[in-house]
């Protein structure tokens, strides 16, 4: 198997460069089809142990059984690439594949998400993951399972609460403000004199300040704990931000999902559309799983209730492409996520083409199909999108006593948080926090409402 | 132009290494450790439901839901909408929505988890184990008292016996002190050589012999016989920590008695009404027939709704005591038509009789799956109490 695939491989790259795409080089390995399910489980091929991972393997598995799913490929990002391939994969299925983790290879060389993201974490995700997962895996062995899994409940409970614009690697708070002098050219004195003005209550020198913790709500959970939990050994912390690390590393695939593997699919097409070096019959089987992979969630005259998002993006990109061209293709790809992408590229026509409706569920669990408006349809499918797919909950205040004040920001979604959840992931942040910890939310009549942990 | 990618191939036999240590399974396991764990929490709960006492069964089962890693998550909303593909027009109705595996994502968590159900499979043995922590009862010591068992157990030493019981080590030092004194004597003599004695020494017996006894009359519903089955069971199990061995009796009866095997004994169904003393007379019967009181402890367990004969007020009591006399328990599970008459009837007064004549004894009412918890943890409590006075 290895050398046919090196041979596909030689011309599908050979094809792909003359083509316009360019990627780090990429490590293929074909794997057991339990290692794919493992890696589409745990979202890398080594990573750190948790027993909710192990509750998602055993779903996956079901699924898996009951032919809910067939994984083909995950690749992940980096210099080198890495690209598992599951082993069963024909060579018609190989050979789309290879084409399909190119294009994915070259979304993710170019596309600013991940680009700032391969910078801070250094290309490497595969290895720094494992090498989380060894740190992990040792402190198990000081500290307990039960102390290490009392840390991994709140962290990954956070995972998607970290600030990407800020970066992964931060300053502290300054602990106070700056002194500021008064400036006093000829502007700023004229300026002073306008009536309201200073008054002459400001002194010439503005000294340093204390300033408070944190001196802006911070929506960096995982950070913000890590550096300033009262009473968090330094292991701890280092499993926080490990699991940071990592999630900064998720949030591009998580933000161009449609993007991507639109991209990759287009670009999969395209190479074997354009690969004399097929034979007819590889050709046939190949475009053949093509089309499986790459259609409306339901067969045609079916109704599905979630688009395929492989499907959504590849419909885009062809209508970019063949609308713009693929120089703007290419630009697109370098500087949109899925959220411009959508809004700017899913146009009215593009989805009565595609046959996008919106619909409501009644009641009694009818399901109802209402008048379509685009603007309405692009935030359906954003919807569960925003914010890393998280409700957006920041930390507002740090009493002197240690008491850990977060507020739910009920405005950007409109529909408040699952109070029961809520709290038990209070309980996990207040195992590693060790003060009391408050959430601000807002409940289902619109009134403020507190939650405490302890209660 | 790109550098070339490069292409291996997992080898066999380091993937079946691998799938040995499948990281999916190991967290799984882990998983399965802590439910485990939260499922002992409700200990009570999972007492009273077991399906329990198949014969010989060492395990019970226990259906549980898979644990939940929360997460912030919004309130559901009351009216769920999203985007659909397919040919429709605005105003079609479309069947319910399946569960999709397309929400969430990667990165957000997995959602849409629930539904399936584990059945998880727990040791009577690490049942009974974790009740007795619950109930901080110390372990129990083989009763003194009563029931004796002779044991010959070995003590001193004596210049004749059986080759086999020769102590080498002894006869040595023997041979030792005597050549201190004798320094050209022999090596040894027969004069040093020491044998093992053995001597018959009275034990606390370990055997016991645990009577079920049961009204099978028309009176006692099926729910009533599923509270006593339930606490015999667990009663059962907390003796066995205390013997060595342990022979049930089940006997049931309506206005006679018989002896029935385990699994007839559960299904057995009279007709007619309650004697009560027809089941003591034959318990009396058994126990002087198959099981002398000086060998075995004797436990008696009754269960019934508290009626009986008014007529047979007399002999019940009579019997009941001569059982009392040679018995270390009497228990009496009482499953009352209503709460609020428990323990309130003939049955239950016989039971007090021999209680205030002197016999450890108990009354418990079985009222529903709570109360059976209650009986039980008060039978062990008073059981620990006893062996340590």
């Amino acid at each position: 198997m290895v050398q046919a695939l090196e041979q596909i491989g030689l011309q599908l790259e050979e094809l792909a460069g003359s083509q316009g795409l360019d990627y780090y080089p990429i490590h293929f390995e074909e794997v057991s089809q339990n290692f794919m399910t493992e890696i589409a489980v745990y979202g890398l091929p080594v990573r750190m142990p948790h027993w909710s991972f192990g509750v998602r393997y055993i779903y996956q598995l079901v699924q898996h059984r009951m032919g809910h799913s067939r994984l083909f490929e995950v690749v992940f990002p980096g210099n080198p690439g890495c690209a598992y391939l599951a082993r069963g994969n024909s060579i018609p299925e190989n050979t789309l594949v290879i084409a399909h983790v190119l294009g994915h290879a070259d979304f993710s060389k170019h596309n600013i998400l991940f680009k700032r993201s391969q910078e801070e974490i250094g290309y490497r995700i595969v290895e720094l993951a494992a090498n989380h997962a060894q740190r992990i895996s040792a402190a198990i062995d000081e500290h307990g399972q039960g102390r290490v899994e009392q840390v991994l409940d709140a962290a990954l409970a956070l995972e998607a609460h970290v600030d990407t614009f800020k970066g992964v690697h931060r300053e502290l708070y300054p602990t106070h403000s700056a002194e500021t002098r008064r400036s006093d050219d000829a502007f700023a004195r004229r300026y002073r004199e306008l009536p309201g003005e200073d008054n002459g209550l400001t002194e010439a020198v503005k000294p340093k300040r204390k300033m408070p913790i944190p001196p802006i709500p911070e929506h960096d959970l995982l950070w913000f704990i890590a550096n300033y939990a009262p009473e968090m050994d330094g292991w701890e912390r280092d499993i926080f931000l490990a699991v940071r690390e990592e999630s900064f590393y998720f949030y591009p695939v998580f933000a161009c999902q449609i993007m991507n593997e639109g991209w990759a699919c287009y670009w999969h097409a395209r190479l074997l559309r354009e690969a004399d070096f097929l034979s007819q019959g590889d050709y046939i089987d190949a475009i053949k799983t093509h089309s499986d992979v790459v259609r409306p969630h339901a067969a045609d005259s079916q109704v599905a209730l979630a688009p395929n998002p492989y499907h959504l993006g590849f419909c885009i990109w062809e209508k970019i492409i063949e609308e713009q061209g693929i120089e703007s293709a290419f630009e697109i790809r370098c500087n949109d996520d899925d959220f411009s992408f959508i809004r700017n590229y899913l146009t009215r026509e593009l989805a009565d083409e595609l046959n996008l409706f919106e619909y409501t569920v009644r009641r009694d669990g009818s399901v109802e199909v209402i008048e379509t408006d685009i603007d309405g349809l692009r935030d359906m499918i954003l919807a569960s999108k925003y914010n890393f797919g998280a409700p957006v909950v920041s930390v507002r205040q740090v009493d002197p006593d240690g008491t850990l004040h977060l507020a739910h920001d009920y405005a950007s979604d409109g529909r408040g948080l699952d109070l029961r959840r809520t709290e038990r992931v209070l309980e996990y942040v207040h195992r590693v926090w060790r003060r009391d910890v408050r959430l601000e939310t807002t409940d289902l009549r619109g009134a403020k409402r507190t939650l405490r942990v302890p209660a | 132009m790109n550098r070339p990618s490069t292409f291996t191939c997992f080898e066999d036999d380091h993937r079946q290494w691998y799938d040995l240590f499948s990281r999916g399974a190991r967290d799984w396991l882990r998983h399965n450790e802590k439910i485990s764990k939260a499922v002992r929490d409700k200990l009570p709960e999972l007492i009273a439901d077991a399906e329990v006492l198949g014969a010989g069964d060492t395990t019970v089962k226990v259906p549980v839901r898979f644990m939940e890693h929360f997460r912030f998550r919004l309130r559901p909303s009351d009216e769920q909408s999203g985007v659909g593909q397919g040919e429709v027009k605005p105003g079609d109705k479309l069947g319910k929505p399946a569960p999709s595996d397309q929400a969430g994502g990667k990165g957000a968590g997995g959602s849409g988890e629930g539904g399936y159900e584990l059945l998880l499979e727990f040791k009577i043995d690490d049942i009974v184990d974790w009740l007795w922590e619950e109930l901080k009862l110390p372990n129990l010591q083989p009763k003194p008292g009563s029931a004796v068992d002779d044991e010959l157990t070995r003590e001193g030493w004596n210049r004749r016996g059986a080759r086999s019981r020769l102590d080498r080590r002894r006869s040595m030092k023997e041979a030792i002190k005597r050549r201190l004194v004798d320094v050209n004597g022999p090596a040894f003599v027969n004069d040093d050589l020491r044998y093992r004695q053995l001597t018959r020494k009275p034990q606390p017996a370990t055997k016991a012999v645990v009577f079920f006894a049961m009204d099978v009359s028309s009176s006692m519903r099926d729910r009533d016989r599923q509270l006593a089955k339930t606490f015999f069971f667990w009663v059962i199990q907390g003796l066995r920590r205390q013997y060595r061995h342990i022979e049930p009796v089940f006997v049931a009866h309506t206005v006679k008695a018989w002896e029935f095997d385990e699994r007839e004994f559960f299904e057995v169904r009279g007709s007619g009404g309650t004697v009560a003393s027809s089941a003591f007379e034959k318990v009396d019967q058994i126990i002087s027939e198959r099981y002398d009181p000086s060998r075995y402890n004797v436990y008696l367990f009754y269960a019934s709704d508290g009626e009986n004969f008014r007529d047979d007020h007399d002999a019940a009591n009579d019997s009941l005591g001569r059982i009392a006399r040679v018995a270390n328990y009497l228990g009496y599970v009482e499953t009352p038509a209503s709460a609020d008459r428990a323990l309130q009837t003939e049955t239950a007064r016989i039971f007090n009789a021999v209680q205030e004549g002197g016999a450890a004894a108990s009354s418990f009412a079985l009222i529903d799956n709570d109360s059976v918890w209650d009986a039980i943890r008060a039978f062990f409590t008073e059981q620990a109490k006893e062996t340590v006075s």
